[in-house]
């Protein structure tokens, strides 16, 4: 989707402001917000790539204006609701329906440590043939797909080298939209600068993007 | 706040609020437990933070062999210490040099080692930084007081799939009589993102 968090390239957002000391959440109420998405997530009701796709189909204007753990207030709510975990009445009313069954939370406190320690392993050991080998020019795909996909605006119909093969990955433009895994390679790709901006940017400088087969095509 | 409160609920524009009506909900659904949402809140406020990042870093500055490892393998390497699991499942460490310069983002969201370096800061998750860090990587050096000379290699790195970059940063000169402790004492944050070095150890201790 050509959102607006698709970001790179984009310019007049104003200066970085680092922020001396920065303490992990802001406010208590941000890490619950953080923690709360870890929880449910522990139900496996959605992919990381499906939550991504949720926090980027927010408003436009509020993308912008929300921070950052508003907008994953927002996205863990719709998510609990699109997975049948919790009705949009029940978020409203802030009650359990009167039907409702009391679950097992799907992570203990015991289990935080565990969960931490495995995280989520989205590479794949299938045996899939690689479309390209390392050194190899390519073209990145001029596609404008309208579902969540991880090959920015800036980086489409660009020349680039295959620098490092990773192995064999699950797809997010697949299972972002429970459209099964499609694994297959993802590799880091450099882009010279120039071919990215223009002869503007400096010869010394390269983007490298890590990239899925379905992105590119030979040169 | 009297019960009174909740019998017109609304959603209450307080995120405070809003975050609290919902954790209740969850709660009482069974869905999540709140003992796990503390301890998940814990992990990442006191545990999981940049001092992981730094012992790595330290390791690889005396340790040839262990350095040789984690750039050829970082999440292997980086498991050797201890390190890994959510947001470092997959990481890959790149060396700054005296001609190379490494700088990592996420344009598209906030990809982040966490297992080495914790949850991000606000400014990497912030649209200045996620938008120029690719077409402008050294506008925004000079921001944070770092001026690449010109015939330095730049290689910005956009996490755009499941791999996440750590910076292995140069070794300060005036470092070499320190231990692994001293070393890894030196080693910021933002020096494992690319946005700064590491600072000369004789700052503080003179020569």
């Amino acid at each position: 989707m050509n959102g607006v968090h698709d970001l790179g390239g984009m310019q007049d957002f104003g200066p970085v402001h680092p922020e001396p000391n920065e303490p992990a959440f802001h406010a208590p109420w941000e890490g619950r917000v953080f923690a709360l998405n870890q929880a449910a997530g522990a139900w496996r009701k959605w992919s990381v790539d499906a939550w991504r796709h949720k926090i980027e189909a927010l408003p436009p204007a509020d993308y912008l204006r929300m921070s950052y753990y508003e907008r994953w207030f927002a996205a863990v709510g719709e998510l609990l609701v699109d997975s049948g975990l919790v009705t949009r009445a029940e978020i409203e009313g802030g009650q359990p329906a009167p039907d409702s069954i009391k679950c097992v939370p799907a992570l203990s406190a015991d289990g935080v440590p565990l969960m931490r320690r495995s995280g989520a392993l989205s590479r794949r050991d299938d045996k899939i043939a690689p479309r390209f080998r390392v050194g190899q020019r390519i073209r990145t795909r001029n596609m404008n797909p309208t579902g969540h996909t991880r090959l920015p605006r800036y980086a489409r119909d660009k020349h680039g080298t295959v620098e490092r093969d990773h192995g064999v990955y699950v797809f997010p433009d697949a299972t972002a939209h429970s459209l099964g895994e499609k694994p297959q390679h993802v590799y880091s790709v450099r882009f010279a600068a120039r071919e990215l901006w223009g002869a503007e940017a400096s010869p010394r400088d390269a983007v490298c993007l890590d990239l899925w087969d379905d992105y590119l095509d030979p040169a | 706040m009297g019960a009174h409160d909740h019998d017109h609920q609304v959603v209450p524009s307080d995120p405070a609020l809003r975050v609290k009506a919902l954790e209740s909900l969850l709660v009482e659904k069974g869905l999540v437990d709140p003992k796990a949402l503390d301890a998940l809140v814990e992990t990442y406020e006191t545990k999981v933070g940049p001092r992981n990042g730094a012992r790595v870093v330290a390791r690889a500055w005396v340790d040839p062999t262990y350095k040789q490892r984690l750039l050829a393998d970082g999440t292997a390497a980086i498991a050797e210490l201890g390190y890994g699991g959510a947001q470092g499942e997959h990481i890959v460490v790149v060396e700054n040099t005296p001609q190379v310069h490494n700088l990592i983002v996420c344009t598209l969201c906030s990809c982040y080692p966490w297992s080495v370096l914790g949850l991000p800061p606000v400014w990497y998750k912030s649209a200045p930084y996620r938008s120029r860090a690719v077409i402008d990587p050294r506008g925004v050096l000079r921001e944070f007081g770092l001026e690449l000379a010109d015939e330095t290699e730049l290689r910005v790195w956009d996490s755009t799939a499941e791999l996440r970059y750590l910076v292995l940063p140069e070794r300060p000169s005036g470092s070499e009589k320190l231990d692994e402790q001293a070393l890894a004492a030196l080693v910021t944050r933002d020096a494992m993102i690319g946005v700064s070095k590491v600072a000369p150890s004789s700052r503080g201790a003179g020569a």
